[in-house]
């Protein structure tokens, strides 16, 4: 291995992270006292430790995009945290359209393309390289350059440069993935968001819900609320400002909506019965929600400007779980009309019922792709239920998992993905598989159970 | 009055209440005297045509009863069975006696299959064993219903020992 000058910075940076990696397995290895450790410190940890979880590749791909990723220059005081290449590396590797080459076999370290010596890279059969370089600007301020450049042709495709807060590092990374992986696959990626979740623990005085929202590679949790009551269903609004969820904090369900920047929450459905299943239309406008006031178990829409509330389904089955078209004009829902849960569609204006699924006996939460092609629900078979995803123009059905009990699936909002719970251990985890089930992962949290996962829209 | 013989004139009064199974599409209105002030009527597909005979109730098989808070249904299902009807008359006799105490009727379900259906499921089963009460005489004023669907699990394995403690709902009084 070749390292130059201006790379000892890099990996004091680098070294900051084995250190607290250290730390967190000298943890893991001493539960009982990090738990009682962790009493004594939860009124002063400020953040909560970053590793709080770990993602794990359970499937992957033999054929990717051969990509190398030279760790970026550093030039400044160090900032805690893993390194912007690490985390590009991570999220094209998790997209299972890359095949990252291990940089022991780099034979040279550039930092810009003035640098690059191009049949170094052809020689380990890279077909693109990434290359870039952090400098501190100012007092907490960094200066990231990166250029992507194409090592068969001998030319760069594309270069950014972003001046930002230290704090912002692991945003512009996946910012950075996402234009790699958008000029290299021609669709859009999807790195640079976020997903909502419930973890729940097991504490002295009961169990305790928190509804987080963190980074899409699970980094940077922030708790929105803490509950001693269930949690679920977590729905996010299209300007990826707003979750509605559902609350058992008054000891029955009830849907809030909250705005994620203050915190500030309203409460939009507390009728008798059930409140549940929110979900914003594509121009954030109305809700859809699953109420049981008039008795029977059926969808509401409620219009957030006006307040009017309309009926949407009139059965005496159970009709939940309603998701939207993304053209807004439609919706798709889970059904007991038939004696068992299917999949249904239904106007905006609550005509022209029409059922989309016919193969098995229990297929329900049903979530439409961005694109309107796809669409991801849960699906037994064989006493198990898993992911499977139907394609809505051919109406074929493909499983995507096999896991048991597989619960809330998501789409990334470029459709590549879907996220999920399933369990792992007798433990809830989330985990991802992409949308021809050819990668999945999982992504194992340190605290307790995690489940309900949300993908959000791109951030604006 | 202890609780016992409090029990023991609950069930003698249990006895002499007029007693329906019922399920929404199935409700029907086939009643017959039986003698002694006792009338039954059936639910059709779940119990035949003749209804369940209630004269020779025990009174203490129907303290029994009435010590069952927990009413257990079949995978996917809110219809009761012939037991899980028993216990829900035998609390139906209580509440017409004590027409000021108000119940809850929590419903839950396993953990198979997704959240908001089960949510949704919890609500039915909920409503199945308050249309029960209501078919019974006590008045709807006095129920209500709760729906944790899966997210208060009693057993948390996942089996189906664990599975069918969980399909549940739960009669709590407000005291």
């Amino acid at each position: 291995m070749i390292f130059r000058s201006g790379h000892k910075k890099i990996f004091s940076f680098q070294g900051y992270n084995i250190a607290r990696d250290k730390i967190l397995k000298m943890k893991l290895s001493n539960m009982k006292k990090l738990a009682a450790l962790l009493i004594i410190l939860s009124g002063l940890i400020v953040s909560p430790a970053q590793a709080v979880l770990t993602i794990e590749i359970t499937k992957g791909v033999d054929v990717g995009i051969p990509i190398a990723i030279v760790p970026f220059s550093w030039d400044g005081a160090p900032v805690a945290g893993e390194s912007m290449t690490n985390i590009i590396e991570a999220d094209l590797t998790r997209s299972g359209r890359f095949d990252s080459i291990p940089q022991a076999d780099f034979l040279q370290q550039p930092h810009n393309a003035k640098q690059v010596r191009f049949k170094d890279w052809r020689l380990i059969k890279a077909d693109y390289l990434v290359v870039g370089s952090i400098r501190q600007a100012g007092a907490g301020t960094y200066t990231v350059k990166f250029q992507l450049l194409d090592v068969f042709k001998g030319n760069t495709l594309t270069g950014y440069q972003y001046n930002i807060q230290s704090t912002k590092l692991r945003n512009v990374a996946h910012r950075i993935s996402d234009i790699i992986y958008e000029k290299l696959t021609g669709e859009k990626g999807a790195f640079n968001t976020k997903i909502a979740y419930v973890t729940v623990e097991k504490t002295k005085k009961g169990k305790r819900y928190l509804l987080q929202v963190a980074d899409s590679d699970g980094f940077n949790p922030q708790t929105i609320l803490n509950s001693h009551q269930p949690l679920m269903s977590a729905a996010w609004s299209p300007d990826a400002k707003k979750l509605a969820y559902v609350s058992f904090e008054k000891k029955r369900s009830m849907i809030y909506i909250q705005r994620l920047s203050d915190g500030k929450r309203e409460n939009v459905a507390s009728f008798k019965g059930i409140n549940s299943a929110p979900a914003f239309s594509p121009d954030g406008t109305k809700l859809a929600f699953v109420s049981s006031k008039e008795g029977n178990t059926e969808i509401y829409v409620l219009d957030l400007r006006t307040r009017a509330i309309k009926r949407l389904t009139n059965h005496h089955g159970i009709d939940t779980e309603p998701s939207w078209l993304p053209n807004g004009r439609g919706l798709v829902f889970t059904s007991g009309r038939s004696g068992q849960p299917q999949i249904y569609q239904i106007n905006a204006d609550g005509s022209g019922i029409q059922r989309l699924t016919y193969s098995g006996k229990y297929n329900a939460r049903p979530s439409v792709s961005a694109d309107g092609s796809l669409m991801v629900m849960i699906s037994r078979g064989n006493g198990r239920y898993h992911v499977a995803v139907m394609n809505l123009r051919t109406k074929e059905i493909t499983k995507l998992t096999d896991t048991q009990l597989d619960e809330s699936p998501s789409f990334a909002p470029n459709g590549r993905m879907v996220l999920y719970a399933t369990e792992q251990a007798n433990k809830g985890v989330l985990a991802a598989v992409s949308s021809d089930g050819r990668v999945r992962q999982s992504l194992r949290f340190l605290q307790g159970d995690v489940r309900e996962p949300a993908w959000s829209p791109y951030l604006r | 009055m202890n609780n016992t013989s409090k029990l023991i004139l609950i069930a003698l009064l249990a006895g002499m209440v007029a007693v329906s199974g019922c399920n929404k599409k199935t409700r029907k209105a086939e009643g017959s005297d039986m003698g002694d002030g006792v009338s039954t009527s059936g639910t059709g597909t779940e119990f035949g045509p003749d209804g369940k005979p209630l004269g020779d109730w025990q009174s203490g098989a129907s303290a029994d009863l009435l010590s069952q808070t927990r009413i257990y249904f079949a995978y996917d299902s809110s219809e009761l069975d012939v037991d899980s009807m028993a216990v829900a008359e035998a609390h139906a006799a209580f509440l017409l006696n004590n027409p000021s105490t108000r119940v809850v009727l929590e419903g839950h379900a396993d953990e198979r299959g997704t959240r908001e259906y089960n949510l949704a499921l919890g609500e039915r089963r909920a409503q199945s064993v308050a249309d029960v009460f209501i078919a019974l005489g006590v008045s709807a004023m006095n129920i209500d219903n709760v729906s944790y669907g899966e997210e208060n699990p009693v057993a948390e394995g996942h089996d189906d020992s664990s599975w069918h403690l969980n399909r549940r709902v739960e009669i709590r009084y407000d005291r």
